[in-house]
């Protein structure tokens, strides 16, 4: 026992500050977890989606190829489409991300007219190379990401996208 | 610490005074239910507000998820309810605080009744409360009409036929509600959500301010 009196002031205000606190959080605990549930959702493992693009089509290029497939945000479901910048490289397949790592516009193959070898971002003039690789003291700070690439019947299956494993 | 934040802002604004003046005040004996137990009909009027509070809070975290379109509002109503963590919790507290604070008001306006604090100098009181009440019902209605589902298009369609037969002016007030003169529906929605999340809650407040600062400044109403 400690010496130190707690006074009927001190314990009314102990008591009814651990009363009322309790009850605030079992009313805020469930609104906060409502909330912030978007935050604590477990991310849905990306399946591969079918494109039309043939590979034997493929050239050491990029060309565009666009896919759609369906998007459940929340309670609003719909198709949406999505690009890719595909080009082989020697056997191998690439398919590139055309999601500016500057600030998230979209890329195009020789956008810009001077650079006709490069990815070229018109929001801020970003460029990169042919492997993604960003061009030094243009605004982006990363390379282009890459998608998974699956290939069944001739024909190109994109995945979930991650870092670029080129450079 | 706390203390230390305390002093330092009571140094500069000198708080002290306004806190006072809204937590020091008297509460008679004849209002408190430690002495007499059947004080506790005093309690509705704060039981009123405290269910006011959750009705705003809850409401606020709803219309994180809630769409005010004919499409999509009775989705986000099931994906909020059945999808989203504690949906069902948040959803619960505002939909069984909808019917809750009417009752605690009602047992209010009872008690100032029947303990007849209506009369003067607290006359100006009761028209403020007779207004929040009024107020009240309008969040009720206007809020039935969010989940878009069967009751709701249906105790609306009723609601405002009601509204409708009011001599002369029916009419107007009727397509002032649902916005068309004939059509229930996509219009009829958005004005609904947008007197029930913004017209009303501000009126309210400001009723709700009058009616405490009244309060404060008359006291309590003395023992029967």
């Amino acid at each position: 026992m400690s010496n130190t009196r707690v006074s009927r002031r001190q314990f009314l205000n102990y008591t009814l500050m651990g009363v009322g606190g309790f009850m605030a959080s079992g009313m805020l605990m469930p609104m906060i977890r409502f909330a912030v549930d978007p935050v604590l959702e477990a991310g849905a493992a990306g399946d591969y989606i079918p494109t039309s693009q043939k590979v034997s089509e493929l050239t050491e290029e990029p060309v565009r190829v666009d896919f759609t497939y369906d998007q459940v945000d929340g309670w609003y479901e719909s198709e949406v489409t999505g690009t890719a910048w595909v080009y082989k490289e020697g056997d191998k397949v690439v398919a590139l991300s055309p999601v500016c790592k500057h600030l998230g516009c979209t890329v195009n193959w020789g956008g810009d007219s001077a650079h006709p070898n490069q990815f070229f971002c018109p929001c801020h003039a970003g460029r990169y190379e042919k492997n993604g690789q960003n061009v030094p003291g243009t605004p982006p700070i990363g390379p282009l990401d890459e998608f998974d690439v699956k290939i069944e019947d001739d024909l190109l299956y994109l995945g979930a996208t991650k870092p670029n494993t080129l450079i | 610490m706390l203390n230390k934040i305390y002093d330092w802002v009571d140094e500069r604004l000198d708080i002290t005074p306004i806190w006072r003046d809204i937590a020091d005040h008297e509460v008679p004996e004849h209002v408190n239910p430690a002495h007499h137990f059947s004080a506790f009909i005093y309690c509705f009027g704060g039981l009123t507000f405290f269910i006011t509070v959750i009705q705003i809070l809850s409401g606020m975290f709803l219309t994180m998820y809630y769409t005010p379109d004919i499409e999509n509002a009775w989705r986000s109503v099931y994906y909020l309810q059945n999808e989203v963590a504690f949906g069902e919790i948040v959803r619960g507290m505002h939909h069984w605080g909808a019917s809750l604070v009417i009752v605690m008001m009602f047992l209010h306006t009872l008690r100032v009744f029947f303990t007849g604090s209506y009369k003067k100098p607290r006359e100006l009181n009761w028209m403020v409360g007779v207004m929040i009440f009024v107020v009240m019902l309008g969040l009720g209605f206007t809020g039935y009409l969010l989940p878009w589902d069967m009751k709701a298009l249906f105790a609306t369609k009723v609601g405002i036929e009601i509204a409708a037969s009011v001599p002369f002016i029916g009419e107007w007030i009727k397509i002032l509600l649902a916005g068309d003169s004939t059509i229930l529906g996509a219009q009829t929605l958005t004005r609904f959500f947008a007197i029930h999340v913004f017209f009303l809650p501000a009126a309210l407040l400001g009723l709700l301010a009058a009616h405490f600062i009244m309060i404060r400044r008359q006291g309590i109403s003395g023992p029967l």
